[in-house]
């Protein structure tokens, strides 16, 4: 599986003299990171309302869930199409216990109970659908949590009593706390941007402790791992209620963000185009899910008026994802984060330019 | 993990009945049950209900009418999971795509009856033209990147949605409804007592022909992929692809035709089925992830890469979303759902694969 298989540069165990230019790479690579967030952190000051929260926030969000995935596909081989629901899941639970419009399902828990609880639903669904999908391997994955992710849909569709069906639930306001109000966009903007900070952070640190460590192991060789005295089922179920703790965060600043939930949130187009997010970035790196989101959210939001400008008809933003994605899979297969390392390492020249190629 | 077609006997030409006796001799607890059940059944279809059990049950016509949808649903679910359970078993490639092809089949024949009026005819066109849709994935993409299935199953993601996109240029968000030819127009008297009216005068089920038609096609087309796969050359050469790829390559066979042939006529089958869809229900948009998610049910409750495993995968998830909408119409998609995640549970290759 050339996709999942990640060649990080190795920090240990090498010679002083590589150790050195290993430094100098992580240097260049966090210094244009740093650049990066500075931009975020100082992007209130010139864009506006909707720059804020429907291209960045919503960039960040979405990478966020996406990020998820990326913890799943890259480290720990599994490609699980149930990061989506779980997000959902969250968001639903949050909306039901808390605020919206239907007053007839909606029970106004203040907010401090009701998103710690939702996010521990999701935390149980996403163990859940872990325990069903990690006693398979590799490509049935795929399979099983499409499954899960459709029957959620499916539920969501039918089910008036919980979900209010095809409706779903609106108005749901974010909440007010220490003299905020994080409707408001800047404030939102901050808070989405600290939790997609916080999640990149930790799942950058947890491929490099001894879990994601592990982790890598179970992906590369299952066999040998179990072999070695590790339980392969309980990583892969861990991973995935991790991954399901970053994607349920994800699910209620989403619901904060767009004010509403339907069945379509959880849809099988969303949970497709969660994949071709994560994958279209590079599930190689934890930065490949923004790089993904951030793209995806251009292109939703601007090719409609792209495609009419070149004169095709502005409805075919679906066919281009799908070419997109066809190419990336076809030339690419680690995403946008695998074309980057390459043009990088072209650029300094050090002939290690096929390393990512599969 | 290798997957089989068949079991032990079939492979080694020991007739199947003295397998079937084995597999009693073995499990004396589960055939005494599966017995119990099928008459159980059989009594439910054939005897009328007694008043009590109408009163819990409904009427007997409802649960006849669902069993029999059920069943033909299933039928359905074969054309379509059997190709998809076929190319898995061969090429360890999940084809996101096949319910696009589903979809792009019924189109055809929508198309193809429309212009020539032929039912028939348009099956042949739409196997033909799925499969040499077929063909061009497998010759086109998945040769160039042999042995990566997750990102063949990718890419088969990435084909899905310019397909569905590109039928939704094509022929709109509209539904088409295939017309059944006239010799299938019309119920079926069946010999089942649905009803005995006071006067002791009996009323007997009458039920679409054309499902009843298509079924028994299903069963025919499963009869034989079971034939081919079992006693012909051809399909020697399929499961020993199945079990071994490599070594059947090595041995000097030509791995590369047998996949584009397998591949070419999963993907015609998706497209018979999407014909066979048209006349049941109707075509429309959406319907290419409503059968695809369908054959991935089958194909995780029956076993994936088996063929009698499709089948009978595809008539308990056929069965179970028919009884789920007549008797429990807000949790209908929980019922095949808790089938899946039991039997995920308890047997997570699928209840005849095997690891």
């Amino acid at each position: 599986m050339a996709l999942t298989q990640t060649t990080e540069p190795e920090q240990f165990g090498l010679e002083p003299a590589q150790r050195t230019t290993a430094f100098a790479r992580w240097v260049a690579e966090n210094w244009l990171l740093l650049l990066l967030g500075l931009l975020l952190l100082l992007l209130p000051a010139v864009a506006g309302e909707f720059v804020l929260t429907q291209i960045v926030g919503w960039s960040l969000d979405l990478g966020l869930i996406a990020l998820s995935l990326m913890l799943l596909a890259g480290y720990g081989g599994m490609v699980s199409l149930v990061q989506m629901t779980v997000a959902s899941v969250a968001g639903y639970t949050l909306t039901i216990l808390g605020a919206s419009s239907i007053t007839a399902i909606s029970l106004f828990w203040p907010w401090w109970v009701a998103a710690p609880l939702a996010i521990a639903v999701a935390v149980l669904f996403g163990a859940f659908a872990g325990i069903l999908s990690a006693r398979t391997e590799g490509i049935y994955t795929i399979m099983i949590t499409l499954a899960i992710a459709a029957a959620f849909f499916y539920l969501t569709l039918q089910n008036y009593a919980i979900f209010n069906g095809f409706n779903g639930f609106t108005r749901i306001p974010a909440p007010k706390f220490w003299g905020i109000d994080w409707n408001e966009a800047v404030p939102l903007y901050y808070l989405i941007l600290f939790f997609a900070a916080v999640g990149y952070l930790v799942v950058f640190y947890i491929s490099r402790a001894a879990f994601g460590l592990a982790l890598q192991g179970v992906r590369d060789n299952p066999r040998r791992m179990e072999a070695i005295g590790y339980n392969v089922t309980a990583h892969r179920v861990a991973a995935y209620a991790f991954a399901a703790l970053i994607a349920g965060v994800g699910g209620i600043l989403m619901v904060w963000l767009n004010h509403q939930i339907s069945p379509g949130t959880a849809g099988i187009q969303a949970t497709i185009y969660l994949l071709v997010v994560a994958v279209v970035g590079g599930v190689s790196h934890p930065i490949g899910a923004f790089v993904g989101a951030f793209i995806f959210v251009l292109l939703r939001t601007f090719a409609l008026d792209a495609l009419i400008a070149v004169g095709l008809d502005g409805r075919r933003f679906q066919l281009l994802i799908g070419i997109g994605f066809l190419i990336i899979m076809l030339f690419s297969p680690d995403g946008v984060v695998g074309l980057w390392r390459r043009w990088a390492a072209r650029v300094r020249g050090n002939g290690n330019g096929e390393r990512n190629v599969s | 993990m290798t997957t089989a077609y068949s079991d032990d006997g079939g492979a080694h030409g020991v007739a199947i009945g003295d397998t079937r006796a084995r597999w009693v001799a073995r499990h004396p607890l589960a055939s005494l049950i599966i017995a119990i059940v099928v008459v159980f059944l059989l009594w439910l279809i054939l005897a009328p209900w007694p008043l009590g059990f109408t009163q819990v049950f409904g009427s007997k016509r409802l649960f006849v009418t669902a069993l029999f949808n059920g069943i033909t649903l299933g039928g359905l679910y074969f054309f379509v999971a059997s190709g998809f359970t076929l190319i898995f078993g061969l090429m360890r490639n999940i084809n996101l795509a096949h319910g696009s092809l589903y979809l792009f089949g019924g189109y055809i024949g929508y198309e193809i009856t429309q212009w020539t009026g032929s039912w028939l005819f348009s099956y042949v066109v739409a196997f033909v033209c799925c499969g040499i849709i077929g063909v061009a994935m497998q010759v086109l993409i998945f040769r160039r990147m042999e042995g990566q299935d997750l990102r063949q199953t990718l890419v088969t993601l990435a084909l899905s949605i310019i397909f569905s996109d590109l039928m939704l240029w094509i022929w709109g968000g509209n539904a088409y409804q295939i017309d059944a030819p006239d010799y299938l127009y019309g119920p079926l008297p069946t010999p089942i007592v649905v009803f005995v009216r006071s006067n002791g005068h009996a009323i007997f089920l009458r039920y679409p022909s054309v499902r009843i038609a298509i079924f028994l096609a299903a069963v025919v087309i499963g009869v034989a992929m079971w034939l081919i796969i079992n006693r012909t050359r051809i399909g020697t050469m399929i499961r020993a692809g199945v079990d071994d790829r490599d070594m059947l390559s090595v041995l000097g066979y030509r791995v590369q035709l047998i996949f584009v042939l397998v591949f070419a006529f999963g993907a015609g089958l998706a497209g018979m089925g999407g014909i066979v869809g048209g006349t049941f229900q109707s075509i429309s948009l959406g319907e290419d992830t409503h059968f695809l998610l369908a054959s991935l049910q089958v194909v995780i409750v029956g076993g994936m890469g088996s063929i009698p495993g499709a089948a009978l995968g595809a008539l308990i998830i056929g069965c179970a979303e028919q009884f789920g909408q007549v008797y429990f119409q807000h949790y209908a998609v929980m019922g095949t759902f808790v089938i899946m995640v039991l039997v995920l549970a308890i047997r997570p290759q699928g209840l005849l694969g095997k690891r």
